[in-house]
């Protein structure tokens, strides 16, 4: 079986992102990290590659410039068998950045697509979608859980839902994505660590991969929340109830 | 090319479509269309005398084969076929977990650019539409700018006013008949496991009472919590460390991957207030927070905050409240 985990290069979760005052953002400082969700949807991939017989190989990939090479090296460590940058400092909106992935899909037939269920900085939740679109994929999103048949030809997926639990079964190949509860990433040891950098590790060029299309969606204005009147502290139960019905709440 | 399309899918009208009707007229009025919706599942007609008095032209009920069960794959293709012939300027749809994976599976399959979850419409004309999107857990606000004559955009239902149904205003409610085979042979739906609740929706209550880890669990202060929703006609919800052990069902998470909420009053308990969290409830009118730690971040956002412990506070609370109702009747 194989196993193809998109990753995604983001700020770390909780640094505090500054903006300037043309409205860009300031990542300077900033440290980055593999995308949380996508760390999740790779520890699911390295569980079924551990609990399969039949030589499942876990490969990552990643969309952008050189600086991503310090995710896959991540990634690597963590326990992936392999690695794919497509290479490119173009600005893509998340269609074409699908189209790319969806590319690098066709070439490498796998069996599974995992992707984290959103990325921590744009939390816009649409590319592994568009993957399986693109790809006429069945796809499950929100996985909390992911339970393959012994042939590998469908996994189970309870999925987190508004309403609940789902539950569905997609044939393979498809695309899932990875929620929070799904599993707790391991940490990467230190021989794996070491062993990571002997990995093979490829860079395709961006042209190599066929028309993207125009772009069609740009980001940009960052600016921090409109301020908000600071809220006062009562100093009883009876003070709160006063407030909450001087206020018309109950 | 004026029009701007909602869809209702599955077809169950909530809260959260009033306002994406109500985001849907704000855009009509800017580029001069009209809005007319799609319901598309299982019993759509039915659903759609639900949204008679909507404002909208024409309210479309679709429900081919294929879309008994709710899937992304049918969905995104039937609604697919519906375009056909149609040249909206926007397709709009409130968030939820069932649009967040079919507007970009839709987007891909009609080569249109898409966006999700905005909170607020920026600029809108034929050819370039901008909007507002919370990003970085909630802590910054972007501009998004789509070109292009068509465009998918999910709403933040919390960040619209509901359109106000006026019974004289009546549309047509036209059946439509969408032919194909809209059901993915790779997919299989099997069933959903929610829990049953007599209190209201969380993403649709007024009032929300939230319970994080300090409530220590199912034992001890959640049912404080649960007797004060009560006593308030509130919903529960909860944080993500409360989900996590097994205290609530994922369906009360409230939070950046939780659900997004903005009700009039929000009384966060035990609830230390977590970026994450915030990011699920920091637009809610009023928010009140009660916790025994001063330097929860919590208090950075509450409206009204008592530093308190919650085993004492809560049962006072309820106390009164119940003296305050059994006063005025």
């Amino acid at each position: 079986m194989k196993i193809l985990v998109s990753i995604k290069r983001t700020p770390q979760r909780d640094a505090r992102i500054k903006v300037d005052e043309g409205g860009q953002l300031q990542l300077g400082d900033v440290k980055f990290e593999v995308n949380p969700f996508d760390e999740l949807a790779l520890e699911e991939a390295l569980r079924i590659k551990e609990s399969r017989s039949d030589d499942t190989e876990v490969v990552v990939v990643t969309v952008g410039g050189e600086e991503c090479q310090e995710q896959i090296l991540a990634a690597l460590a963590m326990g992936a068998d392999r690695a794919l940058r497509v290479d490119t400092r173009d600005e893509l909106d998340r269609l074409q950045i699908a189209k790319v992935l969806a590319a690098v899909v066709e070439r490498e037939s796998p069996d599974l697509y995992l992707a984290g269920k959103l990325a921590y900085d744009d939390e816009s939740s649409q590319i592994p979608a568009m993957v399986a679109g693109l790809l006429g994929w069945p796809q499950a999103s929100q996985a909390s859980k992911i339970e393959l048949t012994e042939d590998g030809a469908i996994a189970n997926v309870t999925c987190e839902v508004d309403d609940g639990l789902e539950h569905v079964g997609v044939s393979l190949p498809a695309v899932v994505t990875a929620d929070l509860r799904l599993n707790e990433p391991r940490y990467a040891s230190l021989p794996g660590i070491m062993r990571a950098k002997k990995k093979p590790s490829d860079v395709i060029p961006l042209s190599d991969l066929g028309d993207l299309g125009a772009r069609r969606v740009s980001v940009s204005n960052y600016r921090g929340l409109p301020a908000k009147e600071p809220g006062v502290k009562v100093a009883s139960v009876d003070q709160l109830v006063d407030e909450l019905q001087a206020r018309k709440l109950i | 090319m004026n029009d701007v399309l909602v869809i209702v899918a599955p077809a169950v009208v909530k809260k959260g479509d009033f306002a994406a009707i109500g985001f849907a007229q704000q855009a009509a009025e800017r580029t001069g269309g009209a809005v007319d919706v799609l319901l598309l599942g299982p019993n759509a007609s039915a659903a759609a005398e639900r949204l008679q008095g909507c404002g909208a032209r024409t309210l479309y009920a679709a429900s081919p084969v294929g879309v008994e069960n709710y899937t992304a794959e049918a969905y995104a293709a039937s609604i697919a076929v519906f375009f056909d012939g149609r040249e909206d300027r926007l397709i709009v749809a409130a968030t939820s977990s069932q649009t967040r994976e079919v507007f970009p599976r839709l987007a891909a399959l009609t080569d249109r650019p898409v966006t999700s979850d905005v909170v607020a419409i920026e600029e809108l004309d034929e050819s370039s539409v901008s909007f507002t999107r919370a990003v970085f857990v909630g802590n910054l606000l972007c501009t998004e700018t789509l070109e292009g004559s068509s465009a998918l955009v999910t709403c933040r239902p919390s960040e619209f006013e509901p359109v106000e149904l006026v019974p004289s205003v009546s549309a047509p409610i036209e059946t439509v008949e969408l032919s194909g085979e809209f059901a993915h042979a790779g997919k299989r739906y099997v069933s959903l496991e929610q829990a049953a609740s007599e209190r209201p929706d969380l993403k649709e209550a007024d009032i929300i009472v939230s319970v994080g880890r300090g409530t220590k669990g199912p034992d001890e202060g959640i049912p404080l919590a649960e007797e004060l929703a009560d006593a308030l006609g509130a919903a529960l919800g909860g944080t993500r460390a409360v989900v996590d052990a097994g205290w609530l069902p994922n369906e009360f998470q409230v939070g950046q991957t939780g659900k997004i909420v903005a009700p009039k009053l929000y009384i966060a308990i035990g609830l230390s207030g977590a970026i994450q969290h915030l990011a699920g409830m920091r637009n809610a009118k009023n928010i009140v927070a009660i916790n025994k730690d001063q330097d929860a971040p919590i208090f950075e956002v509450a409206d009204l905050g008592l530093i308190a412990d919650l085993f004492q506070a809560v049962p006072e609370l309820i106390a009164a409240v119940r003296s305050f109702q059994n006063a005025s009747t």
